[in-house]
Protein backbone atom coordinates (compact mmCIF):
# COMPACT_ATOMS: atom_id res chain seq x y z
CA UNK A 1 0.00 0.00 0.00
CA UNK A 2 1.38 3.36 -0.93
CA UNK A 3 0.87 6.36 1.28
CA UNK A 4 -1.94 8.53 0.05
CA UNK A 5 -0.27 11.89 -0.14
CA UNK A 6 -3.44 13.79 -0.97
CA UNK A 7 -5.30 12.91 2.24
CA UNK A 8 -2.34 12.77 4.61
CA UNK A 9 -2.18 15.35 7.33
CA UNK A 10 0.09 18.07 5.93
CA UNK A 11 1.39 18.93 9.40
CA UNK A 12 2.89 15.48 9.80
CA UNK A 13 5.82 14.81 7.45
CA UNK A 14 4.81 11.92 5.25
CA UNK A 15 7.27 9.35 3.97
CA UNK A 16 8.10 10.14 0.39
CA UNK A 17 6.76 7.68 -2.13
CA UNK A 18 9.47 5.28 -3.18
CA UNK A 19 9.12 3.88 -6.63
CA UNK A 20 11.10 1.18 -8.48
CA UNK A 21 12.46 3.14 -11.40
CA UNK A 22 15.50 1.32 -12.83
CA UNK A 23 15.38 -2.41 -13.46
CA UNK A 24 18.48 -4.56 -12.89
CA UNK A 25 19.48 -4.80 -16.57
CA UNK A 26 19.28 -1.01 -16.93
CA UNK A 27 21.45 -0.50 -13.85
CA UNK A 28 24.06 -3.10 -14.86
CA UNK A 29 24.35 -1.92 -18.45
CA UNK A 30 24.48 1.70 -17.30
CA UNK A 31 27.46 1.18 -14.98
CA UNK A 32 29.26 -1.09 -17.41
CA UNK A 33 28.87 1.66 -20.00
CA UNK A 34 30.35 4.19 -17.56
CA UNK A 35 33.43 1.99 -17.19
CA UNK A 36 33.69 1.27 -20.92
CA UNK A 37 33.29 4.91 -22.00
CA UNK A 38 35.94 6.01 -19.47
CA UNK A 39 38.51 3.59 -20.91
CA UNK A 40 37.43 4.14 -24.52
CA UNK A 41 37.84 7.91 -24.27
CA UNK A 42 41.24 7.76 -22.56
CA UNK A 43 42.66 5.09 -24.86
CA UNK A 44 41.06 6.71 -27.92
CA UNK A 45 42.83 10.00 -27.22
CA UNK A 46 46.12 8.11 -26.82
CA UNK A 47 45.50 6.47 -30.23
CA UNK A 48 44.66 9.89 -31.71
CA UNK A 49 48.05 11.16 -30.46
CA UNK A 50 49.85 8.74 -32.81
CA UNK A 51 48.53 10.83 -35.72
CA UNK A 52 46.86 13.97 -34.37
CA UNK A 53 45.19 15.05 -37.60
CA UNK A 54 41.73 14.36 -39.05
CA UNK A 55 40.72 14.36 -42.71
CA UNK A 56 37.67 14.02 -44.90
CA UNK A 57 37.50 11.30 -47.56
CA UNK A 58 39.14 7.92 -48.04
CA UNK A 59 42.73 8.99 -47.67
CA UNK A 60 44.71 11.42 -45.56
CA UNK A 61 48.32 11.53 -44.42
CA UNK A 62 50.65 14.37 -43.63
CA UNK A 63 50.74 15.49 -47.27
CA UNK A 64 46.99 16.08 -47.27
CA UNK A 65 45.32 19.07 -45.65
CA UNK A 66 43.56 18.11 -42.44
CA UNK A 67 40.16 19.33 -41.26
CA UNK A 68 41.50 19.29 -37.71
CA UNK A 69 45.04 19.15 -36.36
CA UNK A 70 46.60 19.41 -32.92
CA UNK A 71 50.28 20.18 -33.15
CA UNK A 72 53.35 21.76 -31.61
CA UNK A 73 55.04 24.61 -33.48
CA UNK A 74 58.30 26.47 -32.94
CA UNK A 75 57.94 30.19 -32.34
CA UNK A 76 60.43 32.94 -31.44
CA UNK A 77 59.35 32.63 -27.83
CA UNK A 78 59.67 28.84 -27.79
CA UNK A 79 57.43 25.93 -28.71
CA UNK A 80 53.68 26.37 -28.58
CA UNK A 81 50.74 24.01 -28.82
CA UNK A 82 47.78 24.73 -31.03
CA UNK A 83 44.58 23.26 -32.37
CA UNK A 84 43.70 24.10 -35.97
CA UNK A 85 40.28 23.58 -37.53
CA UNK A 86 40.52 24.41 -41.23
CA UNK A 87 42.32 27.77 -41.41
CA UNK A 88 41.26 28.82 -37.89
CA UNK A 89 43.60 28.04 -35.00
CA UNK A 90 44.01 28.83 -31.33
CA UNK A 91 46.92 28.68 -28.91
CA UNK A 92 46.47 25.74 -26.52
CA UNK A 93 49.98 25.60 -25.02
CA UNK A 94 50.02 23.60 -21.79
CA UNK A 95 47.03 21.45 -22.73
CA UNK A 96 46.85 20.55 -26.42
CA UNK A 97 49.91 20.07 -28.62
CA UNK A 98 52.50 21.04 -26.02
CA UNK A 99 52.18 19.97 -22.38
CA UNK A 100 54.16 18.63 -19.46
CA UNK A 101 54.68 14.89 -19.00
CA UNK A 102 56.20 14.16 -15.58
CA UNK A 103 57.24 17.82 -15.43
CA UNK A 104 58.95 17.78 -18.82
CA UNK A 105 57.60 19.88 -21.71
CA UNK A 106 56.59 17.45 -24.43
CA UNK A 107 55.05 17.67 -27.88
CA UNK A 108 51.89 15.60 -27.65
CA UNK A 109 48.37 16.28 -28.85
CA UNK A 110 46.27 15.30 -25.81
CA UNK A 111 47.96 15.76 -22.43
CA UNK A 112 49.05 12.81 -20.31
CA UNK A 113 46.37 13.37 -17.65
CA UNK A 114 43.58 12.51 -20.06
CA UNK A 115 45.06 9.54 -21.99
CA UNK A 116 45.21 5.81 -21.16
CA UNK A 117 47.97 4.89 -20.66
CA UNK A 118 49.21 8.32 -19.53
CA UNK A 119 52.42 7.86 -21.54
CA UNK A 120 52.32 7.67 -25.33
CA UNK A 121 51.84 3.98 -26.21
CA UNK A 122 49.81 3.12 -29.29
CA UNK A 123 50.03 -0.66 -28.80
CA UNK A 124 48.58 -0.73 -25.28
CA UNK A 125 46.10 2.06 -26.01
CA UNK A 126 44.74 -0.09 -28.86
CA UNK A 127 44.49 -3.13 -26.55
CA UNK A 128 42.47 -1.11 -24.02
CA UNK A 129 40.35 0.32 -26.80
CA UNK A 130 39.40 -3.00 -28.37
CA UNK A 131 38.80 -4.68 -25.00
CA UNK A 132 36.27 -2.01 -24.05
CA UNK A 133 34.93 -1.69 -27.60
CA UNK A 134 33.82 -5.32 -27.32
CA UNK A 135 32.37 -4.65 -23.86
CA UNK A 136 30.51 -1.58 -25.14
CA UNK A 137 29.18 -3.42 -28.18
CA UNK A 138 28.02 -6.51 -26.25
CA UNK A 139 26.64 -4.35 -23.44
CA UNK A 140 24.73 -2.17 -25.88
CA UNK A 141 23.39 -5.21 -27.74
CA UNK A 142 22.20 -6.69 -24.42
CA UNK A 143 20.48 -3.44 -23.49
CA UNK A 144 18.81 -3.07 -26.89
CA UNK A 145 17.63 -6.68 -27.03
CA UNK A 146 16.33 -6.57 -23.46
CA UNK A 147 14.85 -3.11 -23.99
CA UNK A 148 12.89 -4.19 -27.03
CA UNK A 149 11.78 -7.46 -25.45
CA UNK A 150 10.59 -5.84 -22.21
CA UNK A 151 9.27 -2.83 -24.15
CA UNK A 152 11.51 -0.54 -22.08
CA UNK A 153 12.61 1.23 -25.25
CA UNK A 154 9.08 1.49 -26.62
CA UNK A 155 7.47 2.78 -23.43
CA UNK A 156 10.20 4.56 -21.47
CA UNK A 157 12.52 5.96 -24.15
CA UNK A 158 10.64 6.41 -27.44
CA UNK A 159 8.77 9.75 -27.33
CA UNK A 160 5.01 9.63 -27.81
CA UNK A 161 3.07 12.22 -29.75
CA UNK A 162 1.90 13.81 -26.52
CA UNK A 163 5.50 13.87 -25.23
CA UNK A 164 6.51 15.81 -28.32
CA UNK A 165 3.79 18.38 -27.65
CA UNK A 166 5.42 19.16 -24.29
CA UNK A 167 8.77 19.94 -25.92
CA UNK A 168 8.56 23.74 -25.58
CA UNK A 169 7.31 23.59 -21.99
CA UNK A 170 10.00 21.06 -21.09
CA UNK A 171 12.75 23.31 -22.48
CA UNK A 172 11.40 26.22 -20.39
CA UNK A 173 11.18 24.00 -17.28
CA UNK A 174 14.74 22.77 -17.74
CA UNK A 175 16.03 26.32 -18.21
CA UNK A 176 14.25 27.37 -15.02
CA UNK A 177 15.77 24.30 -13.33
CA UNK A 178 12.25 23.14 -12.50
CA UNK A 179 12.08 19.38 -12.18
CA UNK A 180 8.92 17.31 -12.49
CA UNK A 181 7.25 16.11 -9.30
CA UNK A 182 4.67 13.51 -8.38
CA UNK A 183 3.34 11.32 -11.18
CA UNK A 184 5.24 13.35 -13.81
CA UNK A 185 8.55 12.43 -12.15
CA UNK A 186 7.84 8.74 -12.67
CA UNK A 187 8.30 8.88 -16.41
CA UNK A 188 11.01 10.38 -18.54
CA UNK A 189 10.17 13.81 -19.94
CA UNK A 190 10.61 14.64 -23.61
CA UNK A 191 14.12 16.09 -23.25
CA UNK A 192 15.26 13.02 -21.34
CA UNK A 193 13.80 10.75 -24.01
CA UNK A 194 15.50 12.69 -26.78
CA UNK A 195 18.80 12.81 -24.87
CA UNK A 196 18.80 9.05 -24.20
CA UNK A 197 17.80 8.28 -27.78
CA UNK A 198 20.56 10.63 -28.89
CA UNK A 199 23.27 8.98 -26.82
CA UNK A 200 22.12 5.51 -27.95
CA UNK A 201 22.45 6.73 -31.53
CA UNK A 202 25.90 8.16 -30.80
CA UNK A 203 27.07 4.85 -29.31
CA UNK A 204 25.82 3.04 -32.42
CA UNK A 205 27.63 5.60 -34.57
CA UNK A 206 30.85 5.07 -32.57
CA UNK A 207 30.70 1.32 -33.19
CA UNK A 208 29.94 1.72 -36.91
CA UNK A 209 32.62 4.36 -37.53
CA UNK A 210 35.09 2.33 -35.47
CA UNK A 211 34.46 -0.72 -37.66
CA UNK A 212 34.81 1.41 -40.80
CA UNK A 213 38.40 2.19 -39.82
CA UNK A 214 39.20 -1.54 -40.07
CA UNK A 215 40.67 -2.59 -43.44
CA UNK A 216 39.37 -6.10 -42.75
CA UNK A 217 35.81 -4.99 -42.00
CA UNK A 218 35.84 -2.74 -45.08
CA UNK A 219 36.61 -5.80 -47.23
CA UNK A 220 33.58 -7.46 -45.62
CA UNK A 221 31.32 -4.39 -46.00
CA UNK A 222 32.73 -2.09 -48.71
CA UNK A 223 29.48 -0.07 -48.70
CA UNK A 224 30.25 1.12 -45.19
CA UNK A 225 33.15 3.52 -45.98
CA UNK A 226 31.13 4.64 -49.03
CA UNK A 227 28.17 5.46 -46.81
CA UNK A 228 30.28 7.46 -44.37
CA UNK A 229 32.41 9.25 -46.96
CA UNK A 230 35.56 7.14 -46.62
CA UNK A 231 37.83 5.70 -43.95
CA UNK A 232 39.23 9.07 -42.90
CA UNK A 233 35.75 10.60 -42.76
CA UNK A 234 34.74 7.74 -40.48
CA UNK A 235 37.72 8.56 -38.25
CA UNK A 236 36.63 12.21 -38.11
CA UNK A 237 33.00 11.29 -37.32
CA UNK A 238 34.29 8.87 -34.63
CA UNK A 239 36.16 11.77 -33.01
CA UNK A 240 33.19 14.18 -33.16
CA UNK A 241 30.74 11.57 -31.85
CA UNK A 242 33.13 10.79 -28.97
CA UNK A 243 33.05 14.41 -27.83
CA UNK A 244 29.27 14.58 -28.26
CA UNK A 245 29.06 11.63 -25.84
CA UNK A 246 31.31 13.57 -23.45
CA UNK A 247 28.93 16.52 -23.83
CA UNK A 248 25.99 14.22 -23.05
CA UNK A 249 27.78 12.92 -19.94
CA UNK A 250 28.47 16.49 -18.80
CA UNK A 251 24.83 17.60 -19.18
CA UNK A 252 23.68 14.29 -17.64
CA UNK A 253 25.87 14.87 -14.55
CA UNK A 254 24.70 18.49 -14.21
CA UNK A 255 21.09 17.28 -14.30
CA UNK A 256 21.85 14.58 -11.70
CA UNK A 257 23.28 17.23 -9.39
CA UNK A 258 20.37 19.63 -9.98
CA UNK A 259 17.72 16.94 -9.56
CA UNK A 260 19.17 15.63 -6.29
CA UNK A 261 22.36 13.65 -6.59
CA UNK A 262 21.78 11.25 -3.68
CA UNK A 263 18.32 10.21 -4.82
CA UNK A 264 19.42 9.96 -8.46
CA UNK A 265 22.62 7.96 -7.84
CA UNK A 266 20.84 5.72 -5.32
CA UNK A 267 18.13 4.95 -7.86
CA UNK A 268 20.76 3.89 -10.41
CA UNK A 269 22.40 1.65 -7.76
CA UNK A 270 19.37 0.11 -6.03
CA UNK A 271 16.64 0.84 -8.53
CA UNK A 272 14.51 2.74 -6.00
CA UNK A 273 13.72 6.38 -6.58
CA UNK A 274 12.06 8.64 -4.08
CA UNK A 275 9.40 10.61 -5.95
CA UNK A 276 9.56 14.37 -5.35
CA UNK A 277 6.25 15.49 -3.89
CA UNK A 278 3.89 17.84 -5.68
CA UNK A 279 3.98 21.33 -4.23
CA UNK A 280 0.25 21.68 -3.82
CA UNK B 1 49.02 2.70 11.60
CA UNK B 2 46.43 1.12 9.36
CA UNK B 3 43.94 3.86 10.06
CA UNK B 4 46.60 6.47 9.37
CA UNK B 5 47.42 4.77 6.08
CA UNK B 6 43.81 4.45 5.03
CA UNK B 7 43.08 8.06 6.01
CA UNK B 8 46.09 9.16 4.01
CA UNK B 9 44.96 7.04 1.09
CA UNK B 10 41.50 8.55 1.30
CA UNK B 11 42.97 12.05 1.37
CA UNK B 12 45.21 11.41 -1.65
CA UNK B 13 42.32 9.74 -3.38
CA UNK B 14 39.98 12.64 -2.90
CA UNK B 15 42.63 15.22 -3.79
CA UNK B 16 43.72 13.70 -7.04
CA UNK B 17 40.68 11.65 -8.03
CA UNK B 18 41.05 11.36 -11.79
CA UNK B 19 44.85 11.58 -11.70
CA UNK B 20 45.05 8.62 -9.37
CA UNK B 21 42.56 6.73 -11.52
CA UNK B 22 44.73 7.29 -14.56
CA UNK B 23 48.01 6.33 -12.88
CA UNK B 24 46.11 3.25 -11.72
CA UNK B 25 45.43 2.59 -15.41
CA UNK B 26 49.18 2.76 -16.10
CA UNK B 27 49.81 0.13 -13.43
CA UNK B 28 47.01 -2.01 -14.83
CA UNK B 29 48.48 -1.70 -18.33
CA UNK B 30 51.77 -3.12 -17.11
CA UNK B 31 50.19 -6.01 -15.21
CA UNK B 32 50.80 -9.48 -16.65
CA UNK B 33 47.19 -10.47 -16.04
CA UNK B 34 45.86 -7.50 -17.97
CA UNK B 35 48.27 -8.25 -20.82
CA UNK B 36 46.91 -11.83 -20.84
CA UNK B 37 43.38 -10.43 -21.14
CA UNK B 38 44.56 -8.27 -24.06
CA UNK B 39 45.88 -11.39 -25.82
CA UNK B 40 42.56 -13.20 -25.35
CA UNK B 41 40.67 -10.23 -26.77
CA UNK B 42 43.09 -10.17 -29.72
CA UNK B 43 42.40 -13.88 -30.38
CA UNK B 44 38.65 -13.28 -30.14
CA UNK B 45 38.86 -10.32 -32.54
CA UNK B 46 40.91 -12.38 -35.01
CA UNK B 47 38.41 -15.26 -34.90
CA UNK B 48 35.59 -12.83 -35.70
CA UNK B 49 37.51 -11.28 -38.57
CA UNK B 50 38.31 -14.72 -39.99
CA UNK B 51 34.62 -15.54 -39.88
CA UNK B 52 33.64 -12.33 -41.68
CA UNK B 53 36.36 -12.62 -44.31
CA UNK B 54 35.81 -16.25 -45.24
CA UNK B 55 35.68 -16.80 -49.01
CA UNK B 56 38.44 -14.45 -50.19
CA UNK B 57 36.53 -11.18 -49.90
CA UNK B 58 38.44 -8.50 -51.75
CA UNK B 59 39.69 -5.17 -50.47
CA UNK B 60 38.20 -2.16 -52.27
CA UNK B 61 40.11 -1.13 -55.39
CA UNK B 62 40.13 2.53 -56.37
CA UNK B 63 40.32 4.64 -59.54
CA UNK B 64 43.62 6.11 -60.79
CA UNK B 65 42.30 9.57 -59.88
CA UNK B 66 42.07 8.48 -56.22
CA UNK B 67 45.83 7.85 -55.93
CA UNK B 68 47.55 9.98 -53.24
CA UNK B 69 49.68 12.72 -54.77
CA UNK B 70 52.31 11.88 -52.22
CA UNK B 71 52.18 8.55 -50.41
CA UNK B 72 53.68 8.78 -46.96
CA UNK B 73 56.64 6.42 -46.53
CA UNK B 74 56.84 5.08 -42.99
CA UNK B 75 59.21 2.90 -40.99
CA UNK B 76 62.61 2.52 -42.61
CA UNK B 77 63.11 5.03 -45.44
CA UNK B 78 66.46 3.60 -46.53
CA UNK B 79 67.99 0.46 -45.03
CA UNK B 80 71.51 1.76 -45.86
CA UNK B 81 74.54 -0.40 -45.23
CA UNK B 82 77.21 -1.42 -47.76
CA UNK B 83 75.31 -4.45 -49.07
CA UNK B 84 72.01 -2.68 -49.65
CA UNK B 85 73.65 0.42 -51.15
CA UNK B 86 75.63 -1.78 -53.55
CA UNK B 87 72.34 -3.38 -54.67
CA UNK B 88 70.86 0.11 -55.18
CA UNK B 89 73.88 1.11 -57.31
CA UNK B 90 73.56 -2.08 -59.37
CA UNK B 91 69.83 -1.56 -59.90
CA UNK B 92 69.17 -4.69 -57.79
CA UNK B 93 70.30 -7.01 -60.65
CA UNK B 94 72.01 -9.27 -58.11
CA UNK B 95 69.14 -9.18 -55.59
CA UNK B 96 67.71 -12.62 -54.93
CA UNK B 97 64.41 -13.44 -53.28
CA UNK B 98 64.83 -16.70 -51.44
CA UNK B 99 61.83 -18.95 -50.82
CA UNK B 100 62.60 -21.70 -48.33
CA UNK B 101 61.35 -23.67 -45.35
CA UNK B 102 58.45 -26.09 -45.69
CA UNK B 103 58.40 -26.14 -49.51
CA UNK B 104 59.10 -28.88 -52.08
CA UNK B 105 61.24 -26.61 -54.28
CA UNK B 106 63.25 -23.94 -52.47
CA UNK B 107 63.96 -21.08 -54.87
CA UNK B 108 66.12 -18.00 -55.28
CA UNK B 109 64.47 -15.68 -57.80
CA UNK B 110 66.05 -12.66 -59.49
CA UNK B 111 63.98 -9.53 -60.17
CA UNK B 112 64.03 -10.34 -63.89
CA UNK B 113 62.53 -13.76 -63.18
CA UNK B 114 59.89 -12.28 -60.88
CA UNK B 115 58.87 -9.68 -63.49
CA UNK B 116 58.32 -12.47 -66.04
CA UNK B 117 55.69 -14.12 -63.83
CA UNK B 118 52.01 -13.24 -64.29
CA UNK B 119 51.39 -9.91 -62.60
CA UNK B 120 48.51 -8.11 -60.97
CA UNK B 121 48.03 -4.35 -60.67
CA UNK B 122 45.74 -2.92 -58.01
CA UNK B 123 44.92 0.50 -56.58
CA UNK B 124 44.32 0.08 -52.88
CA UNK B 125 44.13 2.01 -49.66
CA UNK B 126 47.00 1.59 -47.21
CA UNK B 127 45.79 1.94 -43.61
CA UNK B 128 48.48 2.69 -41.07
CA UNK B 129 48.02 1.59 -37.46
CA UNK B 130 48.75 5.23 -36.53
CA UNK B 131 45.50 6.29 -38.19
CA UNK B 132 46.42 7.76 -41.58
CA UNK B 133 45.60 6.32 -45.03
CA UNK B 134 47.11 6.70 -48.48
CA UNK B 135 46.03 5.29 -51.82
CA UNK B 136 48.58 3.82 -54.21
CA UNK B 137 48.83 1.56 -57.22
CA UNK B 138 50.86 -1.61 -56.82
CA UNK B 139 52.12 -4.09 -59.40
CA UNK B 140 53.59 -7.45 -58.56
CA UNK B 141 53.27 -11.18 -58.71
CA UNK B 142 50.57 -12.73 -56.54
CA UNK B 143 52.35 -14.42 -53.65
CA UNK B 144 50.06 -17.45 -54.06
CA UNK B 145 51.48 -18.15 -57.54
CA UNK B 146 55.03 -18.23 -56.21
CA UNK B 147 54.01 -20.40 -53.27
CA UNK B 148 52.25 -22.80 -55.63
CA UNK B 149 55.42 -23.08 -57.72
CA UNK B 150 57.46 -23.67 -54.56
CA UNK B 151 55.02 -26.35 -53.38
CA UNK B 152 53.95 -25.71 -49.80
CA UNK B 153 54.34 -28.80 -47.62
CA UNK B 154 51.40 -30.21 -45.65
CA UNK B 155 51.32 -28.88 -42.10
CA UNK B 156 52.74 -25.46 -43.02
CA UNK B 157 50.85 -22.57 -41.45
CA UNK B 158 52.73 -19.31 -41.82
CA UNK B 159 54.64 -17.30 -44.39
CA UNK B 160 57.45 -15.28 -42.81
CA UNK B 161 59.00 -12.28 -44.58
CA UNK B 162 62.60 -11.45 -43.70
CA UNK B 163 63.57 -7.90 -44.59
CA UNK B 164 66.81 -6.04 -45.26
CA UNK B 165 66.14 -3.17 -42.88
CA UNK B 166 66.97 -2.73 -39.24
CA UNK B 167 64.25 -0.52 -37.73
CA UNK B 168 64.96 1.64 -34.70
CA UNK B 169 61.30 2.25 -33.90
CA UNK B 170 58.77 4.97 -34.67
CA UNK B 171 58.50 8.02 -32.39
CA UNK B 172 54.79 8.52 -33.20
CA UNK B 173 53.86 5.13 -31.75
CA UNK B 174 55.49 5.59 -28.34
CA UNK B 175 55.58 2.65 -25.96
CA UNK B 176 58.34 0.11 -25.80
CA UNK B 177 60.53 0.11 -28.87
CA UNK B 178 63.94 -1.34 -29.53
CA UNK B 179 66.00 -1.66 -32.70
CA UNK B 180 65.67 -4.90 -34.59
CA UNK B 181 65.62 -6.57 -37.98
CA UNK B 182 62.24 -6.00 -39.61
CA UNK B 183 60.21 -9.10 -40.31
CA UNK B 184 56.57 -10.01 -40.66
CA UNK B 185 54.40 -13.09 -41.01
CA UNK B 186 50.95 -13.92 -42.31
CA UNK B 187 48.73 -16.99 -42.35
CA UNK B 188 48.72 -19.19 -45.46
CA UNK B 189 45.07 -18.30 -46.16
CA UNK B 190 46.05 -14.61 -46.45
CA UNK B 191 49.17 -15.48 -48.46
CA UNK B 192 46.97 -17.14 -51.10
CA UNK B 193 44.52 -14.20 -51.25
CA UNK B 194 44.47 -12.86 -54.85
CA UNK B 195 45.41 -9.33 -53.71
CA UNK B 196 48.46 -10.42 -51.72
CA UNK B 197 51.40 -9.43 -53.90
CA UNK B 198 55.15 -9.43 -54.02
CA UNK B 199 55.21 -5.91 -55.46
CA UNK B 200 58.01 -4.41 -57.55
CA UNK B 201 56.26 -1.31 -58.89
CA UNK B 202 54.34 1.56 -57.33
CA UNK B 203 52.18 4.02 -59.28
CA UNK B 204 53.61 2.63 -62.52
CA UNK B 205 57.25 3.24 -61.52
CA UNK B 206 59.94 0.93 -60.20
CA UNK B 207 59.40 0.61 -56.45
CA UNK B 208 61.29 3.51 -54.77
CA UNK B 209 63.78 2.86 -51.96
CA UNK B 210 61.56 4.66 -49.40
CA UNK B 211 58.71 2.27 -50.20
CA UNK B 212 60.74 -0.94 -49.99
CA UNK B 213 62.84 -1.42 -53.14
CA UNK B 214 63.28 -3.76 -54.77
CA UNK B 215 60.40 -5.91 -53.37
CA UNK B 216 57.71 -5.40 -50.80
CA UNK B 217 54.63 -7.29 -49.75
CA UNK B 218 51.15 -5.89 -50.28
CA UNK B 219 48.53 -7.40 -47.99
CA UNK B 220 45.42 -5.32 -48.41
CA UNK B 221 42.96 -6.37 -45.71
CA UNK B 222 45.37 -5.79 -42.84
CA UNK B 223 47.19 -2.79 -41.39
CA UNK B 224 50.23 -1.24 -43.07
CA UNK B 225 52.90 -2.83 -40.91
CA UNK B 226 51.98 -6.26 -42.31
CA UNK B 227 53.08 -5.07 -45.80
CA UNK B 228 56.78 -5.66 -45.18
CA UNK B 229 59.31 -3.72 -47.27
CA UNK B 230 62.82 -4.72 -48.54
CA UNK B 231 61.83 -8.41 -48.57
CA UNK B 232 64.75 -10.75 -49.25
CA UNK B 233 63.56 -14.09 -47.92
CA UNK B 234 60.17 -15.78 -47.72
CA UNK B 235 60.15 -18.63 -45.25
CA UNK B 236 57.32 -21.15 -44.93
CA UNK B 237 56.91 -22.63 -41.48
CA UNK B 238 54.47 -24.19 -39.03
CA UNK B 239 55.45 -22.03 -36.04
CA UNK B 240 56.41 -18.47 -35.21
CA UNK B 241 58.03 -19.20 -31.85
CA UNK B 242 61.78 -19.17 -32.14
CA UNK B 243 61.83 -16.32 -34.67
CA UNK B 244 63.07 -13.09 -33.05
CA UNK B 245 60.61 -12.26 -30.23
CA UNK B 246 58.35 -15.14 -31.25
CA UNK B 247 55.20 -13.12 -31.92
CA UNK B 248 55.48 -13.09 -35.70
CA UNK B 249 56.75 -9.62 -36.54
CA UNK B 250 58.83 -6.59 -35.58
CA UNK B 251 55.81 -4.65 -34.27
CA UNK B 252 54.14 -7.77 -32.89
CA UNK B 253 57.23 -8.34 -30.73
CA UNK B 254 56.68 -4.79 -29.45
CA UNK B 255 53.06 -5.34 -28.40
CA UNK B 256 51.04 -4.91 -31.60
CA UNK B 257 48.41 -7.34 -32.91
CA UNK B 258 49.60 -10.15 -35.17
CA UNK B 259 46.50 -10.29 -37.37
CA UNK B 260 46.07 -6.51 -37.46
CA UNK B 261 42.76 -6.44 -39.31
CA UNK B 262 41.51 -3.41 -37.35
Amino acid sequence: MSVDVETANTDVPTRPEVFYRHRLVVRLTHWLNVLALFFLLGSGLNIFNAHPQLYWGDKGDEYDSPVLAIRAIDTETGPKGLIAIGSWHINTTGVLGWSKVDGVDTARAWPSWITIPSFQDLADARHWHFLFAWILALNSATYLAWGLWKRHLQTDIWPTRSDLKTFGQSVVDHLRLKHPTGEAAKRYNILQRLAYLGVLTLIALMIVTGLTMSPGFDAFAPWLPDLLGGRQSARTIHFIAAWLIVLFVFVHLVEVILAGPINEVRSMLTGYFSVPKDHK
Amino acid sequence: MTSFLSRRAALIGSLSGAGLLLSGCDRLTQSQNVQRIFRSVEDWTRMNQRLLLAGNRMAREFKPSDISKEFKANGTLNPGGDDYMRHVDEGFVNWRLKIDGMVANPMALSLAEIRKLPSRTQITRHDCVEGWSAIGQWTGVPLGLVLKAAGVAAGAKYVVFYCADNLEGEPAKGGEQSPGQYYESIALVDAFHPQTLIAYAMNGQTLPVAHGAPLRIRIERQLGYKSAKYVQRIHITDRLSGIAGGRGGYWEDRGYEWYAGI
